[in-house]
């Protein structure tokens, strides 16, 4: 039995997410796909299990091509994925959980399912209580009760997505164990992540995908130095920016302890310096958020002092830190920054020192075709900004950006603009530390981090794993640190 | 040209729902264009229907005013019932106990209702920005408690002189009725007319040209971008729940003091869920809602001219004033799925 996936091509809009992928797993592997975030992965994956529909392009098993139309169609062919979040319904109990989505009569025979349950688990080697309910297994529970699931309706196939997001390090062993028992019976387990480590530690062979291609195929062992430089290809910086000299601290940090979610961020210290560009690297996911969101005051610190130009903001509002000239512009450009339905000149409005009751709706438009001049937005006073580009958009956040503020915080700057676009973005950010301004930013592109950034933060799994000094590091050390290693 | 290509696809519902209301007409065995004519006579045909017409328009008027506030803020006020009913209460309180001349209680009755709605959308409001309870579900269970509270009142404590009766408390004395105009052999409502057209006016000039209707239109179309530039969007809200809120609450006063002259159960006459209607008609917006709400109130105050002439059930008014709004949205989802009309509309904007 093999798995083979055959020239897949899909699109979204102009995204390439899956541009020919091509490659096969054996019978009874342990196989590993590695990319970074935006590679391609989750797509391929989605496509697999039958969330998305391919362009183009076949995937065979046993020599059968499989009909993916829908997850019922993937289960069906013998394909099951293993979600991030285990796809588990927590006010119903494990049993119920366990015949949900299986097909049957539409009486439900409990006895028999309890019987299943008992002997599937079994071999696998877990123990439910049927009658628990989901809400009270652990995240490891509750993937295991995914397995069984997928085991019990037939999966040959299992896809198992960044499975080791907020487990325990011993669920993790025990995953891991399980997850080799299940290659020794003859299943396929198709393991994505971006945690190097654990593809080291897990997989019998691997695949590696950049920009919706597969760049690399090979059986580990393989070096971390070769699957870093895959994944991220060779990162160069030609050309060095000039500094300005630093002033005092603007923003500074002393062993914040900061908690979202799964996320906890402990004991940092850092300060960012008049002047001073700190770049956050990391994985989607492992902290750089967080942290941005605790300096603009979306979230308070559970422990130290926060504070700006001096005044700890520990305790104040998002409005207060506003009015300490701290401003945050989150990756989220039509979610969290603009308004859908409301125009250039109207965004301008918003944002305007100018508070008088009525509006001029004259000057109003004057001060938008000045703007829309300065930062060369294409577009008109009346543009809704849902129907201005990415690259548009951005400079319209920028424009909106009071000319007094003390700290930048930035969330993917440039994520999704052209070369152009992005260069004129941060010759705009940049010109801003002249006048004092402190930069903190948080992007996925090791280039944009190394080229703009004094020092570069790096995250990992929820907290800060390393910090450097953009001039003494380059992007191959990167690639190890986001991907929790030191270089060897 | 570019309006009325925008206006198409509205032409083309309206034409639909009529062509449907014919159909049904026929099927009830009515003659479908003597009853469509009857409602035109029963509410346009002489002085005294007209003058009817215009006092069911200036509640409607009030209602669908302060409707177009709260969804600007992205809030579906459905305790607007709520707040008409509890602007009458105040109203009636007010008319029952304030001596004094005319113009007295006439503003302090419209004080009243004011507050009184403005006070009950609060609470909706409240219950939404502190307490995590959804405006349509806290809206609902408050329209239930001012039914009962309405109800209480007339037949409690407010009862009528003799015997407790669901007819309504006593009539009001003169001096608290709105005052109306004696023109053609009979009353002009002009007050009420006159605060029915001034609340469009102030709501179309207050989302139009003022920063706080730009703010409160930010905060409902994306409070999340809203509250990141800065604005305090509970305040917003809240504030969009205190004018829609006054605003029917006017139109409670309007209930009780011009039209019923005294508190009834059914005071409200269903003008805060027939707003909705003329609002969603209306795609949102202040500039429609005067003839849209006209055209409504003429089909309710005409259909009970179907019951007298014809034998129809007059509730056959209210048949057609649903498949109207149906027909309507229908055709706004449609032609939005095929980017027709909305490209017109911006560009007209």
């Amino acid at each position: 039995m093999a798995l083979e996936i055959r020239d897949i091509y899909k699109h979204f809009g102009p995204v390439r997410a899956n541009d020919g992928v091509t490659f096969a797993v054996e019978e009874g592997s342990l196989h590993g796909i590695l990319g970074e975030n935006g590679a391609g992965k989750s797509t391929l994956m989605k496509i697999l299990s039958g969330f998305y529909e391919a362009d183009s392009g076949e995937v065979v098993l046993d020599d059968d091509v499989l009909d993916l139309g829908s997850p019922a169609d993937a289960i069906g062919a013998g394909v099951g994925m293993l979600h991030q979040d285990p796809l588990v319904f927590l006010p119903f109990t494990v049993l119920d959980n366990f015949v949900l989505g299986s097909p049957g009569p539409q009486r439900l025979d409990r006895s028999e399912a309890r019987a299943e349950l008992d002997r599937v688990s079994g071999e696998l080697g877990f123990r439910f209580d049927p009658e628990r309910l989901a809400r009270d297994l652990t995240v490891g529970e509750r993937q295991q009760l995914e397995i069984t699931r997928l085991i019990w309706r037939g999966a040959n196939v299992l896809i198992f997505d960044e499975p080791t997001t907020g487990i325990s390090a011993t669920q993790r062993l025990q995953l891991f164990s399980t997850l080799r028992g299940l290659a020794e019976n003859g299943l396929i387990v198709l393991f994505v992540s971006h945690k190097l480590e654990e593809v080291e530690d897990l997989c019998d062979s691997v695949t590696v995908i950049r920009q919706g291609k597969v760049v690399f195929e090979a059986a580990m062992p393989v070096s971390s130095d070769t699957l870093v430089e895959k994944m991220f290809g060779k990162v160069f910086v030609e050309e060095v920016r000039e500094s300005v000299p630093l002033g005092t601290p603007v923003l500074e940090l002393s062993h914040v302890i900061i908690e979202e979610g799964t996320t906890r961020i402990e004991d940092l210290s850092l300060s960012c310096a008049a002047g001073e560009v700190i770049g956050l690297a990391g994985l989607e996911g492992s902290g750089q958020r967080t942290l941005l969101r605790a300096c603009a005051g979306l979230l308070s610190p559970t422990a130290g002092t926060l504070s700006v130009d001096g005044n700890n903001l520990n305790k104040d509002s998002y409005r207060d830190h506003l009015s300490a000239g701290v401003h945050y512009l989150p990756a989220g450009r039509l979610e969290e920054g603009l308004v859908e339905g409301i125009s250039i000149a109207e965004h301008l409005v918003l944002t305007s020192d100018d508070t008088s009751f009525f509006i001029d709706w004259q000057t109003a438009d004057k001060i938008a075709e000045q703007e829309i001049d300065d930062y060369s937005i294409k577009g008109r006073p009346s543009s809704p900004a849902e129907d201005l580009s990415g690259g548009n958009q951005q400079r319209l956040l920028l424009a909106m950006i009071p000319d007094e503020v003390r700290l930048l915080l930035l969330e993917h700057p440039t994520r999704g603009l052209d070369v152009g676009s992005a260069a004129y973005v941060w010759q705009r950010l940049l010109d801003r530390r002249g006048d004092g301004t402190s930069i903190v930013f948080a992007s996925a592109d090791l280039d944009e981090l190394l080229r703009y950034s004094d020092r570069i933060v790096v995250f990992f799994g929820g907290d800060v794993f390393a910090v450097r000094k953009a001039v003494d590091t380059d992007g191959e050390e990167l690639g190890y640190l986001i991907g929790g290693k030191e270089r060897e | 040209m570019k309006a009325l290509r925008a206006a198409t696809p509205t032409l083309l519902s309206l034409a639909a729902a009529l062509a449907f209301g014919i159909v049904l007409l026929l099927l009830a065995g009515a003659p479908p264009f003597e009853a469509l004519w009857l409602l035109v006579e029963g509410s346009f045909g002489s002085a005294s229907k007209i003058s009817a017409t215009l006092l069911a328009w200036s509640p409607l008027l009030l209602a669908s005013a302060g409707l177009v506030i709260t969804f600007s803020a992205g809030l579906w006020n459905i305790g607007v019932e709520g707040q008409v009913i509890v602007g009458a209460i105040a109203a009636t309180w007010v008319a029952r106990s304030l001596p004094g001349p005319a113009w007295v209680i006439l503003l302090a009755t419209i004080v009243a209702g004011a507050i009184g709605g403005l006070v009950w959308a609060l609470i909706a409001g409240v219950l939404k920005t502190y307490g995590g309870v959804h405006e349509i579900f806290g809206g609902l269970g408050l329209d239930f408690v001012a039914a009962g509270l309405a109800v209480y009142l007339v037949l409690g404590p407010w009862k009528r002189t003799g015997v407790a009766s669901t007819s309504g408390t006593d009539i009001f004395r003169e001096e608290a009725w709105m005052p109306e105009l004696e023109a053609f052999g009979t009353g002009w409502p002009v007050v009420s007319v006159a605060l029915g057209l001034a609340s469009v006016l102030i709501v179309w000039l207050l989302l139009r040209g003022t920063r706080f209707g730009l703010r409160l239109k930010a905060v409902g179309r994306n409070p999340q971008s809203s509250f990141l530039l800065g604005i305090p969007t509970n305040t917003y809200m809240l504030g969009a729940f205190a004018i829609g809120g006054a605003l029917a609450g006017i139109a409670g006063t309007v209930q009780a003091t011009g039209f019923h002259h005294k508190l009834v159960p059914a005071i409200s006459g269903g003008y805060g869920f027939l707003g909705i209607l003329v609002v969603l008609l209306a795609s949102f917006s202040a500039a429609w809602i005067a003839p849209i709400a006209l055209f409504f109130v003429a089909i309710s105050v005409g259909s009970t001219q179907l019951d007298l002439r014809l034998g129809l059930d007059s509730a056959f008014g209210g048949v057609l004033q649903g498949i109207t709004v149906l027909f309507v949205m229908i055709g706004g989802a449609w032609s939005a799925s095929r980017g027709f009309g909305s490209q017109a509309a911006r560009e007209e904007h």
